[in-house]
């Protein structure tokens, strides 16, 4: 009991240099264009210091916790998922069907693709960057553009890509065809999409990769790939990132051609009566 | 007091709201589908504290420190009127931030050793940390520009579709070209460039500038630097590995 509480206030300690080491560059850097270039003293200076030290200490917290329980869990769930028992005991007993080239039918692997997929999305919706983004959008909307919706837009793509990523590391295709699949459908989006939202939902294809989700998803690739007969972590585990940006900027720029499209709707519907 | 009561339940409230999808599907998948109990029940319940706690304090500091500094310094550098300040700002931002990520210094090295094992460069210190360093000052030069890029977009209300288009078209010809060791981190360096710090206050001066100069709409064009930020390190990356290393 002594142990653990030490490791749990070791772990908060170096998080809390972690994050402090993360904020100084950014304060150096504003603190000479101050000096050099607008020659004057930040305003509300105590105000942001408060809050500078509530940044650093929050994100140390934040971290500390998602080390010591949400990554575990998360990574032992990968490894139990594909494991070799576990598929036979969700079989029925029944050894597992195996496709004419030899490897194993994709399609045991289902509780894996719903763990993704729930993951994906849960995960996202707790990424702290993406919820600065999604306050920054309300406040200049005022209050047009939900952040619980972008938010949910943001999720929903990242839990397709992640699954689709999961499905790719177990078939072994090759993951250009489908990056290159999805730009395609992502350059055409773009293009008939309104334009005024196309940079926030770029901005939240960015995001999207931070704190939460990215080790999230690195240990679930690993995990799959070490445990899949016939994939090596070094190879596949790589490409469910790329895939959850990708489709977060599909899902945004989808959320808001959808939401066009009813407002027009609605609108004709209003002149008609 | 009541009333500061009030507002600091709502705001735990919220961050209880955010991490709850996270601790759904954990519990969904521990006792339904793996069906055993949880390995430590007592320590998952403090981990789970803490992260909602630390949630709520972040979200709190964004919006006494993070969001209000951006604005002001866009609102300065809009007022001062100076262009270029405004660049080197953003370059130094960008700079500065990525050089001094973590997560980056790990994937470099990781790069480095990938390129030892394919023969690329020779298994000596020297040649080591040379790759490791070119490839950190790479990238962090690539976030500055990509930021100085975007601020200067902003100003001159040029719409971002011009570059993410020619952007991606770029990634996939340069992807065709790059040395091998060196695709998997570029495109990995373009999702940790851009951390849960940085991020707000970046989105903060974006949309400041653009609701402080006249003619720009502070949706359409305030975002947008974040994704210059992710996508430009995928090229520089790439480019540099066929600049110094050869093409396929």
């Amino acid at each position: 009991m002594m142990n653990s509480g030490t490791g749990w206030f070791d772990g908060i300690k170096s998080s809390l240099l972690g994050a402090a080491l993360d904020v100084l560059p950014i304060l150096l850097v504003i603190f000479f264009f101050q000096v050099a270039a607008l020659r004057k003293a930040l305003p509300r200076f105590r105000r942001i210091a408060v809050g500078f030290v509530l940044v650093i200490a929050g994100l140390g917290i934040f971290l500390v916790g998602l080390e010591e329980c949400v990554f575990p869990l998360g990574t032992q769930m990968a490894l139990q998922l594909t494991d070799a028992s576990f598929l036979t005991k969700t079989n029925g007993g029944q050894p597992l069907p195996v496709l004419a080239d030899g490897a194993v039918d994709p399609r045991v692997y289902f509780w894996i693709y719903m763990f993704a997929f729930l993951m994906g999305f849960s995960a996202t919706l707790a990424e702290p960057a993406l919820i600065a983004v999604a306050l920054k959008a309300r406040d200049i909307s005022s209050g047009a553009i939900s952040p619980w919706g972008l938010r949910t837009a943001v999720a929903l793509g990242v839990a397709v890509g992640v699954t689709l990523g999961a499905y790719r590391i177990v078939t072994g295709t090759p993951l250009h065809v489908y990056i290159s699949a999805s730009y395609v459908v992502l350059m055409i989006q773009t293009y008939f999409a309104p334009k005024i939202i196309v940079p926030l939902a770029y901005d939240s294809g960015g995001v999207t990769t931070s704190t939460v989700t990215v080790p999230i998803m690195v240990a679930m690739g690993m995990g799959m790939a070490s445990s899949i007969p016939g994939r090596s972590p070094l190879l596949d585990g790589f490409g469910l990132i790329a895939f959850a940006c990708l489709f977060s900027v599909i899902a945004v720029l989808a959320y808001a051609m959808i939401a066009e499209k009813m407002e027009k709707r609605y609108a004709k519907s209003k002149n008609s009566l | 007091m009541l009333k500061s009561f009030k507002y600091f339940f709502l705001k735990a409230l919220g961050a209880l709201l955010d991490v709850l999808p996270i601790i759904a599907v954990i519990f969904f998948f521990q006792f339904l589908v793996i069906q055993k109990p949880l390995p430590n029940p007592e320590k998952t319940f403090w981990g789970f504290l803490l992260v909602i706690t630390g949630l709520f304090i972040f979200i709190e500091g964004l919006e006494t420190a993070l969001f209000p500094l951006g604005e002001s310094l866009a609102t300065q550098f809009a007022l001062k009127g100076n262009f270029w300040w405004i660049l080197a700002f953003g370059f130094a931002i960008g700079f500065s931030t990525t050089i001094a990520e973590p997560a980056l210094t790990i994937i470099a090295g990781k790069a480095g050793q990938l390129a030892i094992q394919q023969g690329l460069i020779e298994n000596q210190s020297p040649a080591v940390s040379h790759f490791v360093l070119g490839l950190r000052l790479t990238v962090a030069f690539s976030v500055g520009f990509a930021i100085a890029l975007g601020v200067a977009r902003i100003i001159k209300g040029w719409p971002l579709i011009w570059f993410v288009l020619s952007g991606y078209g770029a990634v996939v010809a340069l992807t065709q070209f790059a040395p091998r060791e060196f695709i998997g981190i570029a495109y990995d360096s373009g999702g940790i460039t851009t951390s849960t710090i940085t991020v707000p206050l970046i989105a903060a001066l974006g949309v400041g500038l653009a609701s402080a100069i006249r003619g720009r709409n502070p949706i359409s064009d305030g975002f947008g630097l974040i994704a210059l930020a992710s996508l430009s390190p995928i090229l520089f990356v790439m480019a540099y590995g066929i600049f110094n290393y050869g093409g396929r």
